[in-house]
């Protein structure tokens, strides 16, 4: 018996969020990011005969995602990578004699910080699957995308009270959590 | 003020949805108790680092479209 299953039914709801942060850091653009992952579930999805359950569902979903983004380079590399070299260096004479080369790489210094943002997200990420479903479901409703206390109520058919209780809870997991693994 | 209700302001105000009032007698409950000092100082070490670490979620619409398309190959 292997050790993991897959259930390609809760992949949307348990892993999109994940592979979404992921691929938006490694692509910049959040309609290329929503397609890829499309194309992982699917991938993932033909290919689940081969999941042998040696490793978790969602590194398995990344080892496919990792795959797609890179042939997503591969394919605008081919067309829109040529091209671009060519208007850069018009000519032989002004090849690397831009001013712009000369001044330092403003994005260099962040790339540590976007690697350290990058491994906290993930930290953060493994904490929420602590959590029970609905407490992370309404914890990332509430933190990340900012709704409303009335709109989230609503939502669930819960009191305010019951909302924050929930929330207290989540946080205080969260912290622990975090805490072990990062802070 | 109750630990209790110390917690659950500290909480409102990480999404800033504290009272000033409600502050101000968090402020006090804080002075001396020590165990909501420590919960208040966690708590908004959690804020920082989910700030700092600027997730981003898929939207509902967006999920659910995954989801069909996921389904409709499911059922193939």
């Amino acid at each position: 018996m292997p050790k993991h299953q897959l259930y390609p039914e809760t992949w949307v709801d348990k892993y999109s969020d994940y592979l979404f942060n992921f691929t938006i850091s490694r692509v910049n653009n959040s309609e290329i990011a929503k397609d890829l992952i499309s194309e992982t579930f699917l991938a993932g999805l033909k290919s689940k005969d081969n999941f042998k359950g040696e490793a978790s569902e969602r590194t398995w979903l990344i080892s496919i995602l990792k795959r797609k983004i890179i042939d997503h380079y591969r394919k605008i590399n081919s067309n829109k990578g040529k091209a671009e070299v060519r208007i850069t260096y018009k000519d032989d004479e002004s090849e690397g004699d831009w001013l712009e080369e000369r001044v330092s790489d403003p994005f260099g210094k962040t790339a540590e910080d976007k690697i350290e943002n990058e491994e906290l997200g993930q930290a953060i990420f493994s904490c929420l699957d602590s959590l029970n479903e609905k407490q992370a479901t309404i914890f990332k409703m509430k933190t990340i995308d900012g709704f409303d206390t009335e709109a989230i109520c609503n939502e669930y058919n819960i009191t305010a009270s019951n909302l924050w209780v929930i929330i207290h809870r989540a946080r205080k997991a969260m912290a622990e959590c975090l805490e072990k693994n990062w802070l | 003020m109750k630990c209790e209700n110390a917690n659950h302001v500290c909480d409102k105000s990480q999404y800033k949805e504290s009272s000033f009032l409600e502050r101000v007698k968090l402020t006090i409950h804080l002075i001396y108790c020590s165990a909501c000092r420590k919960y208040t100082a966690r708590n908004k070490k959690l804020s920082n680092a989910l700030k700092t670490s600027d997730l981003k979620t898929i939207s509902k619409e967006d999920k659910n479209g995954l989801k069909e398309r996921l389904h409709q190959e499911m059922t193939k």
